[in-house]
């Protein structure tokens, strides 16, 4: 019985830890203002009543869904770069190099860690070069170089769950190696691409760095950039408008992400967990 | 890999030739938009490029010792390792303590595992600006409960950001908060590897709860475990963004890390040179990071 009570107090405490700020924006969203700047009211309870004025203000007088579109624009050209050059670099390595692919995939995956912190600088320079500055595709060509790495590493551990037999009977059938992959490892590989895909899109939605140094108008934001350097105005936030946009912009996400997380885990660990 | 092309084998058969063009696009694009930018950013560190000038002089190190004369680069160095090892530090003990609790069966898992998940999965900048709302001077959340739980008497009032050292925490707490699930699920698949057997033995030698958890689990996903905290690390110790929202480096330059000064010296200020030397500070950590990390990956497959 102790046992219970500890494990559901650390299962509690966490969650509370985890989600709080979520919560908080979401009460935050449908409070109105003399409700939240109120000090002797319970910010927990919405004294005034609930508004939707928040709403109405971030989808009206704000560019967010500018923004939404903006992130959609890049993330979709992204995941088809990301598609068109992980995933046949992810099979190369997996069954056509040896152990030299083993070398070249570790490799490719350490590329990950070399944060935007340390390219940014230079790549400002590049982008203004290319005559990219303020412009979204100056993302678009950016954001494969983190893109790229984590996912041909995923799509390495991917094709390498595949038994080799299944292209070598499909070769005997008279495919080529380049047919096998194409019409029978690939049909066969809709889970792992499904996963390149919400990976590709989060890591998107996420990046801030680069946006911030790419991009200068507000109408070509990114949700990640926009809504934290543009929701606020000098010493004024609207904390009700900025609150509904973090937590819509964060929590739907997270739905699809929980789906595939095992996977994208299982990206981070391979090498460091036997089998 | 010695075939040569064409000849009599068609490209698609050819594997030594197939290898090569399904992996070169992808190396061509990571070389174009990091290894040149890498090696550019090295250039620049020794020259005295700006954002307005097209060419640049070699100045040798004289970005570096005017970075490491400055007082702010020195604090902003021991901020960077201060936040990544007290963040980490914390996130191992509680990432520990957090993915026992996980591996229990029990209802309602899949929902505390999203709401645990959220920090990670939700982009740090908008993550950050949830914080910056809860620490807030004024109308501080945090502030509220503390004192309706009688914690903080009437005239206790923190202002979380303003100050340098509670400022330092908070900037810790946030790091913790967001890198928390991912060393969490890795060590969770760690701990769901070790055989049952081994947890059955311990018990009919009659170990209790901590000798089994010092003696046995932790020894057994120690690789697993490191792994997690150094992805941790490399995350906490290069981000810019939890700095730039909360504090923007303030107060008075208190909180400032390598990554955000760089961003201020040379994205706001314009000296691309300085600002580069000031990033690359961030490399040797990292190389040293990575090295270890294939160690621990190489040591856990002999496991």
């Amino acid at each position: 019985m102790r046992a219970r009570i500890a494990h559901w107090g650390v299962v509690i405490a966490f969650s509370a830890f985890a989600s709080f700020p979520f919560l908080w924006m979401l009460i935050t969203t449908f409070k109105k203002t003399n409700d939240l700047t109120d000090p002797s009211h319970n910010p927990f309870l919405f004294t005034d009543g609930m508004t939707l004025e928040n709403l109405r203000v971030l989808f009206e007088e704000t560019l967010f869904v500018r923004w939404i579109g903006n992130t959609l624009f890049v993330g979709v050209l992204v995941v088809l770069i990301t598609l068109l050059l992980a995933v046949p670099a992810g099979y190369a390595l997996a069954r056509l190099s040896g152990s030299f692919g083993e070398q070249l995939g570790i490799g490719i995956f350490l590329t990950y860690l070399v944060p935007p912190t340390i390219l940014f600088i230079p790549l400002a320079k590049v982008v203004a070069t290319l005559h990219l500055q303020d412009s979204l595709w100056s993302l678009v060509l950016v954001y494969p170089s983190f893109t790229i790495p984590f996912c041909t590493w995923l799509m390495m551990g991917f094709f390498k769950a595949i038994p080799r037999d299944i292209e070598e009977a499909a070769m005997v059938d008279g495919l080529s190696r380049l047919g096998a992959f194409t019409r029978v490892i690939l049909p066969m590989s809709v889970a792992g691409l499904l996963t390149v895909v919400i990976f590709t899109f989060t890591l998107v939605m996420q990046e801030f760095v680069y946006g911030l140094t790419f991009i200068n108008s507000g109408a070509k934001f990114t949700i990640s950039v926009g809504v934290p350097s543009f929701l606020v105005r000098g010493d004024v936030y609207f904390w009700g408008s900025l609150m509904a946009a973090c937590f819509i912009a964060s929590v739907p996400i997270a739905f699809l992400y929980n789906l595939f997380v095992d996977r994208f885990i299982a990206g981070f660990t391979v090498g460091a967990v036997k089998g | 890999m010695g075939t040569p092309w064409g000849g009599k084998t068609a490209v698609a058969d050819d594997e030594g030739a197939l290898s090569r063009i399904l992996l070169a696009p992808a190396l061509l694009y990571i070389g174009a938009v990091i290894g040149l930018p890498f090696f550019l950013s090295i250039w620049f560190s020794v020259s005295d490029v700006t954002v307005s000038s097209t060419v640049g002089h070699y100045v040798g190190l004289e970005n570096f010792r005017s970075a490491l004369e400055d007082p702010t680069f020195r604090r902003a160095l021991g901020n960077t390792f201060f936040f990544a090892f007290a963040s980490q530090i914390i996130v191992l003990v509680l990432s520990v303590v957090l993915a026992m609790a996980l591996q229990k069966e029990f209802r309602g898992k899949w929902f505390v595992r999203l709401l645990i998940l959220l920090p990670w999965v939700a982009p740090v900048s908008l993550g950050s600006i949830g914080w910056l709302w809860m620490l807030d001077s004024i109308y501080s959340v945090i502030n509220w409960m503390l004192r309706a739980a009688h914690i903080f008497g009437p005239q206790t009032w923190p202002i979380w950001l303003g100050q340098p050292n509670l400022a330092r925490a908070s900037i810790i707490a946030v790091q913790v908060w967001r890198t928390l699930p991912l060393a969490t699920v890795i060590n969770l698949g760690g701990l769901s590897s070790i055989p049952q057997d081994i947890h059955d033995a311990a018990a009919i030698d009659g170990a209790g709860f901590f000798r089994t958890l010092f003696q046995i689990t932790i020894p057994l996903v120690l690789p697993i475990l490191l792994v997690a905290v150094l992805f941790g690390f490399v995350f906490a110790f290069t981000d810019m963004i939890v700095v730039w929202v909360l504090t923007r480096g303030g107060p008075y330059d208190m909180t400032q890390v390598l990554a955000s000064l760089a961003f201020f010296k040379g994205i706001d200020g314009g000296d691309l040179a300085g600002a580069s030397a000031v990033a690359l500070f961030l490399f040797p950590v990292l190389a040293a990071a990575a090295i270890l990390m294939l160690r621990l990956a190489r040591r856990a497959e002999v496991m």
